[in-house]
């Protein structure tokens, strides 16, 4: 079965700064190696089956590169 | 799957122009999501300041005009008299609102003009690289205050929100931060009361929202929204100042 992301970055508005990975209660916001076409490291959230939907890394991102879903 | 944190309608696609961990983005949002829960974007009418905001109108996806410096406040006015039917806000920096425009912004409150202003604190010019702005902490160092702000030259941090709650023209006047969610949620609580007041046609509403300007206060973003909680709010206390009911 097709694994249901509860995290969606818009890779390529994220700005790196690192705010989103600071109110994560399940600490899982990490930044990645790789670069964007902006030249920043984009956040990531790679242990989806940990995400709680709490919707926090959304609310204090500064660039709405952030959806957060929750399974109904 | 819901969706739980999403895009707003009433924001355009366009990637904001900020420096990274500019919070102006997050206050955008807020104001977007709000004019979407109250169905008001057809309605809605803003004006843009001068200042790193200055592109607010190619963000917003409602009917945005172009102020020039401290003047959103007289455009709004203007705006609102001749379309009393639509929703008028004025989006402003603490250059653009405490300094040059202090004296629309007082006048505006002081005849209960509809309208709602969203007013910016980040304690610095941030869009002409870092000046020393009436709202600037005391010693915070700045380009022109290289020292850090000496209140015998320099006079204190202006309190925008206590002066301007004493008018009897004002309706609805808070101050918020966005330096955490717990207060991002306040401050969108806060955004939707002054609409709302706007809406039921009480009188001039005022949102302060502190705000951090990580490039020219030398931070990185973490840093900054830490110093934020840690210095601003202390100066400006947070809460409303005046609710009419
Ligand atoms: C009449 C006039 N005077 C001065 C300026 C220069 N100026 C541009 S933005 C600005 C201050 C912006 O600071 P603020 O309103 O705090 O907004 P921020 O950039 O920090 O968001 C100044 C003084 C101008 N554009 N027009
Ligand atoms: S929604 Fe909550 S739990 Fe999931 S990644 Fe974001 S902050 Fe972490
Ligand atoms: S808060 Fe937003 S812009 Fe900043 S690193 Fe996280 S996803 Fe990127
Ligand atoms: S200079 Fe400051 S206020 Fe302007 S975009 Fe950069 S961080 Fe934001």
């Amino acid at each position: 079965m097709e694994q249901v992301k509860r995290v969606v970055f818009d890779e390529e508005r994220c700005k790196g700064c690192e705010l989103c990975t600071t109110v994560c209660p399940k600490n899982i916001v990490k930044m990645a190696d790789r670069i964007n076409s902006h030249g920043y490291h984009p956040a990531e959230v790679a242990a989806q089956e940990e995400c709680i939907s709490c919707g926090l890394c959304a609310m204090i991102c500064p660039d709405v590169v952030i959806r957060v879903y929750r399974p109904e | 799957m819901k969706l739980v944190a999403g895009y707003p309608d009433s924001l355009t696609e366009k990637p904001f122009h900020y420096c990274p961990g500019c919070t102006h983005g997050i206050i955008h949002r807020l104001v977007a999501e709000v004019i979407d829960e109250l169905g008001i974007r057809e309605e809605t009418i803003g004006v843009a300041p001068v200042g790193c905001s200055v592109l607010a109108y190619e963000y917003f996806d409602v009917d945005m005009f172009e102020a020039s410096h401290g003047r959103a406040p007289a455009v709004a006015t203007g705006v609102k008299r001749v379309h009393p039917d639509k929703i008028v806000f004025t989006y402003q920096g603490d250059g653009d609102l405490a300094s040059i425009g202090t004296a629309e912004i007082i006048h505006a409150a002081n005849r209960g003009e509809k309208i709602t202003t969203i007013f910016v604190n980040n304690a610095i010019y941030g869009m002409t690289g870092g000046q020393m702005a009436p709202t600037t902490l005391v010693g915070q160092k700045t380009t022109t205050s290289p020292f850090g702000r000496d209140t015998n030259t320099a006079g204190h941090p202006i309190k925008i929100s206590e002066m301007l709650s004493v008018l009897d023209g004002s309706a609805y006047i808070a101050r918020v931060s966005v330096h955490d969610p717990k207060h991002i949620r306040q401050a969108k609580k806060a955004i939707k009361k002054a609409f709302q007041v706007q809406i039921e046609g009480k009188g001039f509403a005022l949102v302060e929202v502190l705000s951090a300007c990580p490039t020219n206060w030398g931070m990185a973003p973490v840093e900054a929204v830490k110093w934020l909680a840690d210095n601003m709010v202390p100066t400006y206390p947070l809460g409303e100042f005046k609710e009419v009911e």
